[in-house]
């Protein structure tokens, strides 16, 4: 009996960083391709319809999109619950850490617990913004998502979980290239130094990524207030219109 | 050189001690402050004997060896963890606080019974040489030659000095009393990679793999950054947290 408890400590404590990894690719890439309307509505839109599968299907799929977001909900509920038992457990936890991390002034402790505080934050703001896409998936799109955004308010929540996220996110690989790898004792503060490097740099990347396009969809949401719900329909069709 | 260099004058440093006996029950914990006029070249241990020599023998602190090697004076200088006796006075500001170490039995003021706390974790952990053979081997006999390259990794990692430090450091064992700490997996691995120790992985997995052990460790890297003796410490749990892994 007991070794099975113990096993499972092993397992906990790499699933829970198997499905940061994960989440952590997730995010990432998911950057690069909200991102997209950067470079025009006309690349959000390509963007959009390969989720939907229409490039591949020929016919656009929204539920491909809902299956993506159940998997990804999925993943976040998997990490929440083993991530949570490394949460203090009690006010009297709660009052320790914060006079050590106070009285330690040592990076890598405060950056665990900015990564518990925007972890409990993702709690909410991740869940609805996966339910959202995961109830609405074709309310997806250059204007749709700017409508949303802007006439919606939705850009509140946005706002902070680009923040909470990509903290998250750059801490958490660091911490685990610290926890699993195998980085020789005489190198590891060298690695050290260029990892955080590594991560700080990733962090202000995704953050600048992240806020020109949430500030690009806000402009396009606040261009488009008075016709709310219209779909954008690519360069050529519109001038068709 | 034409010039002996002469030590400047040095400052008053003020030196502020938390004082507190609990086997006193009037005693209340408080901060005093001392003033020592500071010396070229001086220890913070230096600075606590002249304390203690001259204006308050009632202060109490260990030491024994004054070179970093019995691990007696770990305290909290100015909110970290370090080693009286290897923390020079000139690199810290004038004003110095000193408390003792947390997470372990207070003796008084900066005296921390860290014996008590290691050999608790020693036994849990059953940090000594496990095998069957032990009560019949001849003690007069030559041990077996150990590669010299793993000789040298055994002792790397037996430098600790249980000072404690890496407890204090550690945000996890300050929040979780059970939590072995550093000190406990390096203790770990050292028998691990020992050829006389006939213990398993499983029988290993048995002692650290679980939440007190090696997978509740958050990778705070408190321990790394403030080791005295500069162990690697971050190195030796991510090795035996893959281990664990496997063997789990």
């Amino acid at each position: 009996m007991s070794s099975k408890r113990l096993s499972g400590s092993a397992l906990t404590d790499l699933l829970q960083s198997l499905s940061g990894l994960l989440l952590v690719l997730f995010i990432w890439g998911h950057m690069f391709f909200e991102s997209s309307i950067l470079l025009g509505k006309d690349a959000m839109l390509w963007v959009t319809k390969m989720f939907e599968g229409e490039h591949l299907l020929g016919q656009a799929y929204p539920a491909l999109v809902s299956a993506v977001a159940a998997g990804i909900f999925f993943l976040i509920a998997i990490h929440a619950i083993l991530a949570l038992r490394k949460f203090p457990g009690s006010a009297a936890q709660y009052r320790q850490f914060h006079r050590h991390m106070g009285s330690l002034r040592h990076t890598d402790t405060t950056l665990w617990y900015v990564q518990m505080v925007t972890g409990f934050a993702l709690f909410f703001l991740a869940s609805t913004h996966v339910l959202l896409v995961f109830l609405q998936p074709d309310n997806i799109g250059p204007y749709a998502s700017s409508d949303r955004i802007w006439s919606g308010r939705f850009w509140l929540l946005y706002a902070p979980l680009l923040i909470c996220v990509h903290l998250h996110a750059g801490i958490g690989v660091y911490r685990l290239v610290m926890k699993w790898a195998p980085i020789p004792a005489a190198r590891t503060q060298q690695v050290r130094r260029r990892l955080k490097l590594a991560m700080w740099g990733i962090i202000g990347f995704f953050l600048c990524l992240g806020s020109a396009s949430l500030v690009t969809y806000m402009k396009i949401g606040y261009d488009h207030a008075d016709r709310v719900g219209e779909r954008y329909l690519g360069a050529g069709e519109q001038r068709g219109d | 050189m034409t010039q002996i260099p002469v030590q400047q004058l040095g400052r008053t440093l003020q030196i502020e001690i938390l004082r507190h006996n609990p086997r006193d029950p009037d005693s209340v914990p408080h901060l005093q402050t001392f003033e020592v006029e500071e010396a070229d070249a001086m220890t913070l241990f230096i600075a606590l004997n002249e304390i203690r020599e001259t204006q308050d023998p009632s202060l109490q602190f260990d030491f024994v060896c004054r070179a970093g090697i019995c691990g007696s004076c770990g305290m909290i200088i100015n909110g970290r963890p370090g080693l009286a006796c290897r923390t020079l006075t000139h690199q810290l500001p004038q004003r110095i606080t000193l408390a003792p170490l947390p997470a372990f039995e207070l003796i008084g003021d900066l005296s921390v019974n860290t014996g008590k706390w290691m050999r608790g974790m020693s036994e849990r952990l059953e940090t000594w040489v496990h095998r069957q053979d032990l009560e019949q081997s001849d003690l007069d006999s030559l041990e077996a030659p150990m590669e010299p390259q793993l000789a040298e990794q055994l002792y790397e990692l037996e430098r600790c000095i249980e000072c404690g430090c890496c407890i204090a450091a550690c945000g996890t064992a300050q929040m979780r009393e059970d939590f072995v700490g550093a000190v406990g997996l390096n203790q770990i691995t050292r028998f691990r990679l020992d050829p006389r120790d006939e213990r398993s992985d499983a029988q290993f997995y048995e002692l650290v793999g679980d939440e007190t052990g090696v997978f509740g460790c958050m990778t705070l890297l408190g321990c790394e950054d403030m080791c005295p003796k500069d162990l690697p410490l971050a190195t030796q749990i991510a090795f035996l947290r893959r281990r664990m892994v496997m063997a789990g």
